[in-house]
């Protein structure tokens, strides 16, 4: 199965055109059509997985190769473009996790979108993001993986405006495409520059992963060239994957349907910026001095993202909005953990966050869809629903303390390793970072918790559980958010195995040989140490909500009473007015004179060239028509005629309408030539 | 067989007929002499006809006779009716066909 991988992405693309085509004559108006495809993509995956585990029990020394299979996909003057897939456990992981969501979702969504006016066209759309997604993630090459970038953005536009008739809605389904777009524009660049690297490492144009990798780490290859790559793409993270300064999309990207935010908008295509980081690592550690420590800009992003994102999750109204800062933030994780040299961390957040921030999008959407009436605000419409709705609380509640990373829960063990990696790898500011965003972490989940669940019903519905397609997703994503992090616990050390640095150069070797393959790379040991102050300082940031909300403790109505206090709510409460930043200032400012440039553009270059062409062809035109039209054609047809009318002319006057003339003619014809004949008679 | 005393007499009637074809204005006399023409040919026709015994001769000037009497007929009506338009029938006035 694992060499036949590029059927997983197949399947929901061919999914998503029979749901288009037949979805609205079907029984189940297509949904059962994506379910199917999805459920056969999931099954492979694990398949694929378990090829890929199965293949480490006779590792040898050099390590497991990745899988891959190419094809020429086209040519042009000589240069030849392979496409293919590359399977290595960063991918299988990713095909696991895109296809196991993805297939909840599709479930949830049954009973969530039920009645909806576009629902075949919204299953038509998950079906194409998540064929998108996986094409993403088997490709391996690097102009592959744009397309599929490109196509979760579309997609992710799609969804984010399904209820495109409210204004809002379609407004940030512009905004999620336009910003992720600038993003797009570095990776554009970086993969340009990812070809021009191979060629100058090797003497031959190339976009595979591998190969590009192998250039940036060669050193063959100028730093400023790899530098200036590394920016591109990292400008590309910061787009897709929400960083600051380009994360104001996310929050804004809730108002499309909540299992859309939970599967593109939390575990999946937010994470593909994460994905690129990790697969063309080789250019970010070479590029940002990785190895070297101190500060590189691509953990600072990191950093800075974690702290605004987790402090403007506080602010928020809109349990949606909460989970999206808090998505931003853990994403911030991510990224600084990738910046910190902590890869084989990253991606392991990466793979449990997928779990609980999907589990946590799903139990908000339960909740809005059977205990606050469709509405996603906590203040107004929510509140003690834990009588009402247990099952969906349990998973909640499991779903918010993964993430504040309390142990043994998956997201403790994911912080924890991102953590020491800073700590080991003498990125000591990011280790102080990372805690105090473990504390905001659990403190916000507190205060979202509390509001949604606990005190007393403010809501007019009437709140109820919710059916079976919306919980039993719910349960099986609380399992995985418990367990998932076991894999990388001390002394099982799996996920590391399979997964690890090393499949950036297409072959996993074993964690302790990576320093090989990345100069002065050290692979993190567990730390007992760190894991009980992380998990300690969540502990406080739960009990200092816990105080704050529960125990009605704390300087309440600070707001009110201090004006400096009120001065910093108002700061978060306009989001850092990084909003009226670009909307106003950048876009403001920009606009204007784009548009007089454009104006004088129009009128000076493009009228231009239309007038010129115009004037160009009425002179041609007026030739044509003296020269060729007037002299030639109706010259040779005039004097055709001319010469017939002067022989017409000449011949006129025989035609004096004089019957005796004629007469005379006649007979002096025949005279002549009786005379003639009586000659020739007589001659002969 | 005398045959030149005919052929004499014929030819003295067809150069009658085309002086009055060509000298004739009046349209009547015009056509007069156009049968004199015809009847000139008659002549050589019935007497070549006797003179070599052979009755095709003598068919022929009854083709003739008879074809004429249609064409006097014909040209007799269109005099007629340019006399009816232009009050006479002086040929020379008939040049409508002018080039």
């Amino acid at each position: 199965m694992i060499d036949y991988a590029w059927v997983i992405p197949l399947v929901p693309a061919i999914s998503f055109v029979l749901i288009l085509f037949f979805g609205k004559r079907m029984k189940y108006k297509g949904a059962e059509i994506g379910i199917a495809a999805v459920g056969a993509s999931f099954v492979m995956a694990c398949i694929v997985a378990g090829q890929w585990i199965a293949k480490f029990h006779h590792a040898p020394e050099t390590g497991v190769k990745a899988v891959t299979h190419a094809g020429l996909w086209w040519q042009n003057g000589g240069q030849k473009i392979t496409a293919g897939i590359q399977i290595d456990g960063l991918a299988a992981m990713m095909m696991f996790v895109v296809t196991l969501i993805s297939l909840l979702v599709h479930i949830y969504s049954t009973a969530y979108m039920h009645d909806d006016r576009r629902y075949t066209y919204y299953f038509a759309a998950l079906s194409l993001f998540t064929a998108s997604m996986l094409l993403l993630v088997v490709a391996d090459n690097t102009l592959l993986m744009l397309c599929g970038w490109e196509l979760v953005g579309l997609c992710s536009f799609m969804l984010i405006g399904h209820w495109w008739e409210e204004e809002p809605n379609s407004n940030a389904a512009l905004k999620a495409f336009f910003t992720t777009r600038t993003g797009d524009v570095g990776l554009l660049i970086g993969v340009v520059l990812t070809w021009f690297m191979v060629k100058a490492a090797t003497g031959r144009g190339s976009f595979n992963i591998v190969a590009v990798n192998k250039a940036a780490l060669g050193g063959k290859v100028s730093h400023t060239l790899v530098l200036v790559c590394a920016s591109g793409l990292l400008i590309a993270i910061i787009g897709k994957s929400g960083q600051f300064p380009l994360h104001t999309w996310l929050p804004d990207a809730m108002a499309g349907p909540t299992p859309v935010s939970a599967l593109i908008h939390a575990a999946t295509m937010v994470v593909a910026g994460v994905y690129l980081g990790a697969r063309l690592y080789g250019i970010f550690w070479s590029g940002f001095s990785i190895g070297h420590g101190g500060v590189n800009v691509m953990a600072a992003i990191g950093g800075i993202t974690i702290i605004i994102g987790a402090v403007l999750a506080f602010v928020q109204r809109d349990i949606k909005k909460v989970l999206a800062y808090s998505t931003i933030s853990q994403l911030g994780y991510m990224v600084m953990a990738l910046g910190v040299g902590a890869w084989t961390a990253a991606i392991f957040h990466l793979f449990t966050h997928a779990f609980f921030k999907a589990l946590l999008f799903l139990g908000a959407g339960s909740v809005s869809h059977s205990g606050s009436h469709h509405s996603f605000d906590m203040k107004e419409d929510m509140g003690g629903l834990r009588k009402y709705m247990p099952q969906t609380f349990t998973t909640f509640v499991i779903g918010a303390i993964a993430l504040a990373g309390i142990f043994p829960l998956a997201g403790f063990w994911s912080k924890d390793e991102i953590l020491v990696t800073a700590n080991q790898g003498s990125y000591d500011v990011f280790l102080y970072v990372g805690l105090v965003g473990a504390f905001l972490t659990a403190a916000y989940m507190t205060r979202c918790v509390y509001l949604t669940f606990f005190g007393e019903y403010r809501g007019h519905g009437h709140p109820h559980e919710s059916p079976p397609a919306i919980t039993v997703p719910l349960w099986i994503l609380a399992f995985f958010a418990v367990v998932a992090g076991i894999l990388n616990a001390p002394h099982v050390d799996l996920f590391k195995k399979w997964i690890n640095p090393s499949s950036v150069v297409g072959r996993t070797v074993d964690p302790e040989l990576i320093h090989h393959i990345f100069a002065r790379f050290t692979e993190p040991t567990f730390d007992t140490t760190a894991a009980t102050i992380s998990v300690l300082i969540a502990l406080v940031g739960i009990a200092i909500g816990a105080l704050y909300y529960f125990g009605d403790k704390g300087p309440h109505g600070l707001t009110q009473r201090s004006g400096a206090a009120k001065v910093g709510y108002t700061f978060l409460e306009n989001k850092y007015y990084l909003d009226h930043l670009y909307t106003d200032v950048i876009v403001g400012g920009v606009k204007g004179p784009i548009a007089n440039a454009s104006y004088w553009v129009n009128q000076h270059v493009i009228d231009g060239v239309v007038n010129g062409a115009g004037k160009g062809t009425s002179l041609l035109a007026n030739f044509t028509y003296d020269v060729l039209d007037r002299k030639v054609v109706d010259g040779a047809i005039n004097e055709t005629a001319n010469a017939t009318g002067w022989v017409g002319g000449r011949f006129r006057g025989l035609q004096s309408g004089k019957v005796q003339q004629y007469a005379l003619v006649l007979f002096g014809a025949v005279g002549l030539a009786s005379f003639v004949l009586a000659l020739v008679y007589v001659v002969s | 067989m005398m045959l030149n005393q005919f052929l004499i007499l014929s030819a003295f009637l067809f150069c009658t007929g085309i002086y009055g074809v060509l000298a004739r204005r009046n349209g009547v006399l015009v056509l007069m002499s156009v049968e004199l023409m015809l009847n000139a040919v008659n002549i050589n026709l019935v007497a070549f006809s006797a003179f070599r015994a052979s009755v095709e001769g003598q068919v022929f000037a009854l083709f003739v006779i008879t074809i004429a009497a249609a064409e006097v007929g014909i040209g007799l009506a269109i005099v007629l009716l340019i006399y009816r338009n232009s009050r006479n029938s002086d040929l020379d006035n008939i040049d409508q066909l002018k080039g």
